[in-house]
């Protein structure tokens, strides 16, 4: 609550809060928002000259170039992108965490390993790496969010590791051990409640990343794949027609934009707040 | 120092081979079995039988991954399977158009990062800081396809500034390059100014100040060169956000680069060609943070001396 207070005292994190509500609203009520099916190819979708329609009239976004309402299918979209925003990089933080927080705790050679490991997936363009995975798996929604959860828990990794090994030195650490603690104890209940923020912080900064990330996938043409839609495919669909129709490309563009930026508005916010050592850093 | 740098070198090897064990096994170990996609559609089983025996997949897998890394080091790549030829030839005949892109995305990103980062630092809390920031962080959010397209649409089409695609003149370089470097500037921006605004607390600065030195002197004279570090730890880091923007980019703007080529072989499952833009795009970031810890004591005597 505290936490929340803070936020919205802040104008850009109030901003991030207000678009994210928004397109969060739009993805859960989008069969009650939309007034057309995302996948009707409508009569009346394109003007007589077969071109998509501009935004305003009956369709306010305007058509695509199969005569589809762009509002309906942005609509649609938003619940793609947020169920893989959400869901990738929830494994990511996950998978993140459990890496690191072992590797801390350990240590020794297992510690060492786990690390290594880490740093070898370091050295994989994160981009080239997915985009090698969804290229030889058949792509689906679930699959690029397995994908992109694979590349993006890299760093969470490090820095949850960097955390425990200071955590592991302090006293109070010594102490639950002198009293008999065992391991699984001090790490569910001593050192895993001072990693949340952290886990706060990225879950949140990464669903920006992971947003970014399958929308360039699916405008790759190896992400989300049509007809069902996501922004990055709306984009992918309809690319060679920007010139004439822009509103297809930038509409969605901007609010690719705007729902990552806005993530990244709330997790730097939250970094703010819950991690005063860290202000003013990356 | 030797040993640091020895120590260094070491690691870079055994992630380079560790990266070779993982595109290897993403390679063979991947339900796509390759002597189909190269047998083709209309191939017989005693076909796909020859070609899998011809490429050595009925071997055991460890023999086959010590096969792969022996290729490797000759600079075998493997052969694309639509275009029949050796991938490394195919990359290597493309590379230059790439560095071409990456160095001007460079001058660009650093040019903008810097400039940017250090008036956030020296205004530190006003107004400037805080759009500066706020622009910092459209940059990082923008998606790098939209930016293409978004430049292409305002300088290409409608302005007719610039051409729409190709390679060749000065021209063609700017609208990629500024899509390549917009995002990176904005991370530079937010590191340069982290750091800076770290070193400028120090009390080297304050004596500077106190000599009589005018501010630019001391910003740019005195405490950049000792903000710029942290800055070219990151070249690593950086190189590999640089390859990722690459295929974006080259796919939309038709720039003849590894990017592209990476782009058309997704279209085709061509998996070596993936692999291999992979794998060098891997060379590329290990060598980058090979060349951060070497530089590193030459910009700071303090590491030297260690």
């Amino acid at each position: 609550m505290r936490v929340l207070r803070e936020l919205v005292r802040r104008p850009s994190a109030l901003f991030g809060l207000i678009v994210v509500v928004i397109v969060l609203l739009a993805a859960i009520f989008a069969p009650w928002i939309a007034h057309f099916s995302p996948d009707d190819q409508l009569a009346d979708g394109l003007s007589l000259e077969g071109a998509p329609l501009p935004p305003g009239g009956g369709h306010l976004f305007g058509t695509d170039t199969l005569g589809r309402d762009l509002f309906a299918r942005v609509l649609f979209g938003a619940r793609t992108s947020l169920i893989i925003g959400l869901v990738a990089n929830g494994v990511a933080v996950a998978i993140g965490l459990l890496v690191g927080l072992l590797a801390g705790y350990l240590r020794g050679t297992a510690g060492n390993l786990l690390m290594r490991f880490t740093d070898l997936m370091m050295a994989f363009p994160a981009l080239l790496l997915a985009i090698a995975l969804a290229a030889l798996l058949k792509p689906s929604l679930w699959i690029v969010a397995m994908v992109i959860a694979l590349v993006n828990w890299v760093q969470v990794a490090r820095i949850v590791y960097t955390e425990t090994r200071g955590l592991v030195e302090r006293d109070f650490i010594l102490a639950e051990r002198s009293l008999g603690a065992g391991n699984s104890r001090i790490i569910v209940f001593h050192i895993l409640p001072h990693l949340m923020p952290t886990a706060i912080v990225w879950g949140t900064l990464g669903i920006a990343t992971t947003v970014l990330l399958e929308a360039t996938l699916s405008f790759l043409g190896i992400g989300v794949q049509p007809p069902q839609p996501s922004w990055g495919n709306i984009i992918f669909e309809s690319q060679s027609y920007f010139e004439d129709a822009p509103w297809l490309v930038f509409i969605p563009g901007a609010i690719i934009l705007a729902t990552a930026l806005s993530f990244n508005l709330i997790g730097d916010a939250l970094r703010d707040i819950l991690d005063p050592t860290q202000r003013g850093r990356l | 120092m030797a040993a640091f740098l020895a120590r260094r070198l070491v690691q870079a090897v055994l992630i380079l081979l560790g990266v070779a064990a993982i595109t290897f096994l993403l390679l063979y170990c991947l339900p796509a079995d390759p002597a189909v996609l190269i047998a083709g559609r209309s191939a017989t089983p005693q076909m796909v039988a020859a070609i899998r025996h011809e490429l050595g997949l009925d071997q055991p897998l460890v023999m086959q991954f010590l096969h792969y890394v022996g290729n490797l080091l000759h600079g075998d790549l493997g052969r694309s399977y639509t275009q029949k030829t050796e991938v490394l030839p195919l990359i290597l005949a493309r590379l230059p158009a790439t560095l071409v892109l990456m160095a001007a995305g460079i001058v660009v990103e650093v040019a903008l990062g810097l400039t940017f980062g250090i008036i956030a630092a020296v205004r530190r809390g006003g107004f400037v800081d805080r759009a500066i920031m706020m622009l910092s962080f459209v940059g990082v959010s923008s998606p790098q396809f939209v930016v293409a397209l978004l430049l292409l649409y305002v300088f290409a089409a409608t302005l007719g500034w610039f051409p729409m695609s190709g390679f060749g003149t000065a021209r063609h370089v700017v609208l990629p390059a500024l899509t390549l470097g917009v995002l990176g500037a904005g991370w530079y921006a937010r590191m340069v100014r982290s750091a800076m605004i770290e070193v400028l607390r120090q009390d080297y600065v304050r004596t500077a100040h106190a000599k009589g030195l005018t501010g630019r002197r001391v910003v740019l004279g005195h405490a950049l060169p000792n903000a710029l570090l942290p800055i070219i730890a990151m070249v690593g880091i950086d190189i590999g956000q640089f390859m990722s923007g690459v295929v974006v980019v080259e796919a939309v703007y038709g720039w003849p680069g590894i990017g592209q080529l990476a782009w058309q072989a997704i279209q085709q499952v061509d998996v070596p060609i993936i692999m291999g833009v992979t794998l060098v795009s891997a060379l590329a970031i290990v060598l980058g943070n090979l060349l951060a810890d070497f530089v590193a004591p030459f910009v700071d005597p303090r590491i030297r001396s260690q």
